[in-house]
């Protein structure tokens, strides 16, 4: 009962990372057709952003805001800068650029932040809560995970079903050439769809990196399992994305606490692909078809 | 209810939207030659003629979806050609699409609200930033949306998506997002194809109503429709104006009835080699009478 506890209780808030990373690539997935293999560096620089403010003698939360400025900012650049000029011609030019984009961002945080590990601050105990005889495995960071995470989907949620704004960027997601028509800014909603995106993939990364160790790699096995969790739930659905990273997380952590944690890498790619031999479209597909 | 739009036509006769001169060809094939009309404000204009015309040419012309060899394309004074097809939202200008280009996954509402862009705010920082003011202006989208489709007769309809709906309900979604950015010119093509009679009919009064709101182009294949609403009529065929005027004169003029009328009707099977040869030859010899406008 106590290892059932604390495995589903670890795997919960786990699920809940992956869960907005995996939104993060949905973001942008079902607006530009990418999948985004930079938003694990991206991340990871935006903790490095952090730590660099926290290390100035500044508070977590100041340096947990920064970052995720930063993170929103870096989207924004990487849209403009990088992906723009690949925009119309074949997806696969701009997935080739995010994939030289994660060697250059992690050459670059090796080069300016050194590739050594750094312990990342958590701004709540890590110690688990006692209630009888049992020790529940879910800390105060746990917690804190858990209801951030919730917060900025609630948040995303209202700007997307919300506002105007939202709208015009579901309309450029569905159907850009439609929506450009009908007098929408289709390249700022693309610009801002993946600063939101970079800005959920900063939080995963911070999320990870509390009470724990950072550098320049330790995001990259998240990439891995953030794209699991939004092929599970379909890739195109950010809702599909949540619960894909919750069931994830939660599966990883009994294949960690009952069968082994050197399997867990390998449990995800069998997940993985059993989805995409089963169900390509997603665990909640109606039919196994996809229009691209 | 067409006396009111004539009175009104003559006391306003500036141009509202404008081609003159318009040449179009996709390789050897003249698609469009010399085409001129002028659309007057809160006019409907008709633009008919047979199959393979050059209709669909030459409304993609003044949706900037096919850029003219020659001639110019003017919007209330201002020179339009060259402009690209999604800028046209920002002047004023709707249009239905081919094929209608409803968004799936979105609800009716939420179809309509697109529409609307053209007043939103630009700037998404500010908008991200100001979320409460955010709110205001959606619901004020919201219920200009709603307005439109009870004004179509469609609110029901407002929460489906518009794959659970028939053509012609899908059809008015598709009006009414052209509808709801408030357009000074609205460009219609084929709005009756895939329609029933009595559908026709409903939109004949929904388009006659539009006017003396805002210019209307139709570009249309049905005739009855056409006569029955329009102001004024342009008749193409072979990609040139065979005859223009009021829904009368245009039913009287001979050129017409050789081209549009010969070809519907088609009863002249005693000589058919005669109907082809007919509407270039009647094309040759009315230049004259072409061109009042033109010049």
């Amino acid at each position: 009962m106590q290892q059932f506890l604390t495995t589903a209780l670890t795997g919960l808030t786990l699920g809940m990372v992956y869960a907005a990373f995996a939104l993060a690539l949905v973001l942008i997935w079902r607006s530009t057709r990418i999948v985004n293999f930079a938003q694990a560096p991206m991340a990871m620089i935006t903790t490095y952003v952090a730590l660099v403010v926290i290390d100035a003698g500044y508070s977590y939360w100041i340096g947990f805001a920064v970052a995720l400025v930063a993170g929103l900012v870096l989207g924004a650049v990487v849209e403009r800068v990088v992906v723009r000029p690949v925009e119309g011609k074949s997806e696969i030019n701009a997935v080739i650029l995010t994939l030289g984009l994660f060697i250059v961002i992690h050459a670059l945080a090796a080069v300016i932040f050194g590739s050594r590990y750094r312990s990342f601050p958590a701004p709540f105990g890590l110690r688990g809560f006692q209630v009888g005889d049992l020790n529940l495995a879910i800390t105060g960071f746990g917690i804190f995970t858990i209801v951030a995470v919730l917060v900025v989907m609630a948040l995303l949620v209202a700007l997307f079903r919300l506002t105007d704004l939202g709208l015009m960027m579901r309309a450029s997601a569905f159907n850009a050439e439609v929506a450009r028509l009908l007098g929408v800014k289709v390249g700022r909603m693309l610009t801002l769809g993946w600063a939101l995106a970079a800005l959920v993939g900063s939080l995963a990364g911070l999320l990870i990196a509390g009470g724990s160790l950072v550098h320049p790699s330790y995001m990259d096995s998240v990439v891995v399992y953030g794209f699991v969790a939004a092929v599970l739930g379909g890739l195109d659905s950010p809702a599909g994305a949540v619960v894909g990273g919750l069931l994830l997380g939660v599966s990883l952590s009994f294949v960690s606490g009952y069968v082994g944690s050197e399997l867990v890498a390998l449990a995800a790619l069998v997940i993985l692909m059993l989805v995409l031999l089963l169900r390509p479209g997603g665990l909640f597909s109606h039919a196994a078809e996809r229009r691209v | 209810m067409s006396e009111q739009a004539v009175t009104a036509t003559q006391q306003d006769t500036t141009s509202a939207f404008a081609m003159t001169g318009v040449d179009v060809a996709f390789g050897g094939i003249k698609a469009l030659t010399g085409v001129s009309l002028d659309v007057a404000p809160r006019q409907v204009l008709g633009v008919i003629g047979p199959n393979g015309a050059g209709k669909t040419t030459l409304f993609n012309v003044a949706c900037g979806f096919v850029q003219p060899d020659a001639g110019t394309l003017h919007w209330q004074g201002r020179e339009l050609t060259g402009l690209r097809p999604h800028q046209l939202a920002g002047l004023g200008i709707g249009r239905t699409l081919q094929g209608l280009g409803l968004f799936d996954r979105m609800s009716v509402l939420e179809n309509v609200m697109v529409g609307a862009d053209r007043h939103a705010r630009s700037g998404f920082l500010s908008a991200l930033l100001a979320l409460p003011r955010s709110g205001t202006e959606e619901r004020a989208l919201r219920e200009r949306a709603l307005a439109v489709l009870s004004e179509l007769g469609i609110a029901d309809h407002a929460a489906r998506l518009p794959t659970s709906l028939p053509y012609p309900v899908r059809k008015r979604v598709a009006l009414a997002r052209a509808l709801v950015s408030e357009p000074d010119l609205l460009l219609l093509d084929e709005p009756a194809s895939g329609l029933s009679n009595d559908e026709m009919d409903e939109l004949g009064a929904l388009i006659r109503g539009l006017a003396g709101r805002m210019s209307v182009m139709l570009v249309e294949h049905h005739m009855d429709l056409v006569m029955s609403v329009c102001d004024d009529i342009v008749v193409l065929d072979f990609g040139r104006v065979i005859a223009r005027g009021g829904p009368e004169e245009v039913r009287r003029d001979p050129a017409v009835l050789a081209a549009y009328l010969g070809d519907e009707v088609g009863h002249h099977e005693d000589a058919p080699a005669d109907g082809p040869a007919d509407g270039p030859a009647a094309t040759a010899g009315h230049p004259g009478h072409n061109d009042p406008v033109g010049g």
